[in-house]
């Protein structure tokens, strides 16, 4: 259990004056071989999934085509499109709020609470909650809100944030998840997944009945209709929507999709790259409140559309794809960092590759220096992004804008300075090359080469070859 | 490169005033450095006909980032007239001479790790394998998740020194499950990041790139 206890409090997510330390927090993750383990066996196992599903489906390639064609669109032509979904649903019943920044949706969602007369709130997943805190606001403000998705339920229980964008409980073991059980709940210890499903169930299921509001995200929202679209998998997500009076609904602008048509597109890719289903358990599709006819639904439905940040992101054109994204997770799975430091080494509510263009666009590059380089740009995120989002391609970008904002040492400036100095005079690059020959002759042992600052932490730094290409050259040795 | 070059008949020359093409600047985000070296790279090269390089990470650079940068209109024609004809090595002997087999002989198992910048900035995923299959008495067997990085990443490799160990730590233990001699890539800093674990860790497994094992085969 001890673990668990050194991830991030909750607390410096929200305000996050303090810069992002990826390095330290990465550096104390990986040393946690338990971390690691769970890490490598969700992620490959999601994985595996993943491949399964789309394997089986051979025109993959143009759907994801087809869903980034419509997520261009929408996103080119964002005002409009938001402006014909509130119209739609606005007609429909729902009610729908405007928030600039986390505190301002904060304060509308508190309130619609407090008009509502609720104690209590259940809460399906939703990652645009997190970005509000809205969990520590609500019960700052005397609201119970209870997480009931089972990976959120977990982490609240925990005490902990999320570390994947669908799999909030990834970084646990089924055996970290029965201690806690046990500990909180007061329930035989168990990790048959099943029997702490059940426990969890019927902890839940009184919360349900009594809970004035229900709160959610939003997976889509379509444009023609001014329908909310939610993909679950737990059936919570319907209960939120069904059993409480007052549903209120969260979402980042970006959700909007155009026409009812093109759901069936993104309903394809989310599935299988989420969790490599054929398709979730259920899809909700909500247009309005409950209606004098309807068996149930909630006599009020609040949408809450949230900016946060995303109007720079929308701004520059060099990062705005990001907006495409339907967090999915499929980037954070099959990023090799991510594997093995785990989503809450990134500081913030948005880990792995698709995190690190995120965090920096939506909280400023000063605060999350290290991210845009904590990549290899292997572009193996860009590979698999359902909605052909050039992930990697972004962090080269946000490098440069690193760079440009003096976001980067004093020190590494002045090497890249000498750097391009050097290769642009090849003789002194030669004499730097000869002098890298003595060096290693003088001071190198034969076997392990020079010894240089961090790379020789694991790794031998290979030996210069006597003569360069360019002598053998000259010596007429490969003409 | 050279020997293999020669054997298939290529001409070619060398120009020796070339240094880097001025990617681990533009990867670290210094595009204005990047941009002075890929002008003096486009200068020295516009003479060729085709240009040919022993590293997907370089090729990649030219081809695919070159253009993201701020290039002199003299620079830039350069570059739409070049940017067709500049290869590595594996595709240039696969897709552009159309040979596959050059004639080797080489007696080792053989396991190949793709490289990142080869493999999806440029597409290369076949033609150095069909070059290694088909080297005489060669033995080749796949790498468990052979398209995962190796942990390099230029700067990435040294500004998160623990992080690229433990990517490299699997990646070694992936091509030491295969029981090869030999890893061979087709980057020398792929080459550098395994070769380095492969030589701290005293492993029998070989790294070579894979020009050098033709080369050493015919």
């Amino acid at each position: 259990m001890q673990d668990e206890q050194t991830t991030r409090p909750m607390a410096i997510r929200f305000v996050m004056t303090e810069p992002i330390d990826f390095k330290e927090s990465a550096r104390r993750n990986l040393a946690k071989p338990e971390l690691r383990e769970n890490l490598r066996r969700a992620t490959s196992h999601s994985l595996a999934s993943r491949l399964e599903a789309v394997s089986a489906v051979p025109d993959w390639e143009d759907l994801r085509l087809a869903a980034h064609a419509i997520k261009k669109e929408t996103i080119d032509h964002l005002a409009e499109y938001l402006e014909q979904f509130e119209i739609h649903a606005t007609k429909a019943g729902c009610k729908v709020h405007w928030a600039e920044t986390a505190p301002q949706a904060v304060e509308c969602v508190v309130e619609i609470c407090r008009q509502a007369g609720a104690s209590m709130a259940v809460k399906a997943k939703s990652m645009t909650s997190e970005e509000l805190e809205l969990n520590r606001a609500l019960e700052a403000s005397g609201i119970e809100s209870l997480e009931t998705d089972l990976g959120e339920y977990i982490i609240q229980l925990a005490g902990e944030a999320p570390s994947h964008i669908t799999a909030p409980a990834l970084h646990k073991s089924r055996a970290q998840i029965g201690r806690l059980f046990a500990e909180k709940l007061r329930v035989p210890y168990t990790d048959d997944p099943t029997r702490l499903t059940q426990f969890a169930r019927s902890a839940l299921r009184e919360k349900f009945r009594s809970a004035t509001v229900g709160i959610t995200g939003v997976n889509f929202a379509v444009a023609e209709t001014g329908s909310l679209v939610l993909i679950t998998n737990e059936g919570n997500g319907r209960m939120c929507t069904t059993l409480p009076k007052t549903h209120i609904a969260l979402m980042g602008f970006e959700k909007v999709i155009p026409r009812f048509d093109d759901l069936q597109v993104f309903l394809k890719l989310l599935a299988r790259s989420a969790t490599g289903q054929k398709a979730t358990s259920y899809v909700t599709i909500l247009t309005g409140p409950r209606r004098p006819q309807d068996m149930d639904g909630p006599e009020q439905l609040h949408l809450v559309i949230l900016d946060n940040g995303r109007s720079q992101l929308l701004a520059h054109p060099h990062t705005r794809e990001a907006l495409y994204c339907i967090r999915c997770g499929g980037c954070l799975n099959v990023c090799p960092v991510y594997q093995r430091v785990g989503g809450h080494s990134y500081g913030w509510v948005y880990p792995g590759p698709i995190g690190s263009v995120l965090t920096p666009e939506l909280r400023g590059i000063q605060r999350a220096r290290d991210l845009p380089f904590a990549s290899s740009l292997c572009g193996s995120c860009s590979h698999i992004c359902p909605v052909k989002i050039d992930i990697h391609h972004m962090l080269l970008w946000l490098r440069k804008v690193a760079v440009d904002s003096s976001a980067t040492s004093g020190w590494e400036r002045w090497i890249m300075k000498m750097f391009a100095a050097t290769m642009k005079r090849p003789r002194l690059y030669r004499l730097m090359r000869r002098f890298g020959w003595i060096l290693q002759r003088a001071f190198a042992s034969k076997a392990k080469g020079l010894r240089v600052p961090a790379w020789s932490l694991g790794r031998d730094f290979p030996p210069l070859a006597r003569k360069s290409f360019h002598q053998l050259w000259e010596e007429g040795e490969i003409r | 490169m050279c020997r293999v070059l020669k054997r298939l008949g290529v001409e070619y020359s060398y120009r020796s005033e070339q240094t880097c093409c001025g990617q681990p600047a533009f990867n670290s985000g210094y595009h204005r450095e990047a941009t002075e070296l890929a002008e003096r790279f486009l200068n020295i090269f516009d003479p060729a006909e085709t240009l040919v390089a022993p590293s997907g990470s370089c090729v990649s650079m030219v081809k695919v980032f070159y253009p993201q940068l701020d290039l002199s209109e003299r620079a830039r024609k350069i570059l739409s007239r070049l940017a067709p004809r500049v290869f590595e090595f594996s595709d240039f002997l696969v897709r552009e001479l159309g040979v596959t087999d050059v004639g080797a002989r080489f007696k080792a198992r053989v396991t190949y790790h793709d490289s990142c910048h080869l493999l999806r900035e440029l597409e290369v995923e076949e033609q150095p394998r069909r070059l290694i299959r088909s080297v005489r008495d060669i033995e080749f067997v796949e790498l468990d998740d052979m398209q995962t990085c190796c942990g390099f990443g230029g700067t990435f490799a040294v500004k998160f020194p623990e992080i690229s160990v433990a990517m490299a730590t699997d990646k070694i233990a992936a091509i030491e499950r295969t029981g090869a001699e030999i890893v061979v890539a087709n980057d020398s800093s792929c080459l550098m990041q395994i070769g380095g674990m492969l030589s701290r860790r005293k492993s029998h497994v070989v790294p070579m790139h894979l020009a050098e094992l033709l080369a050493q085969g015919i």
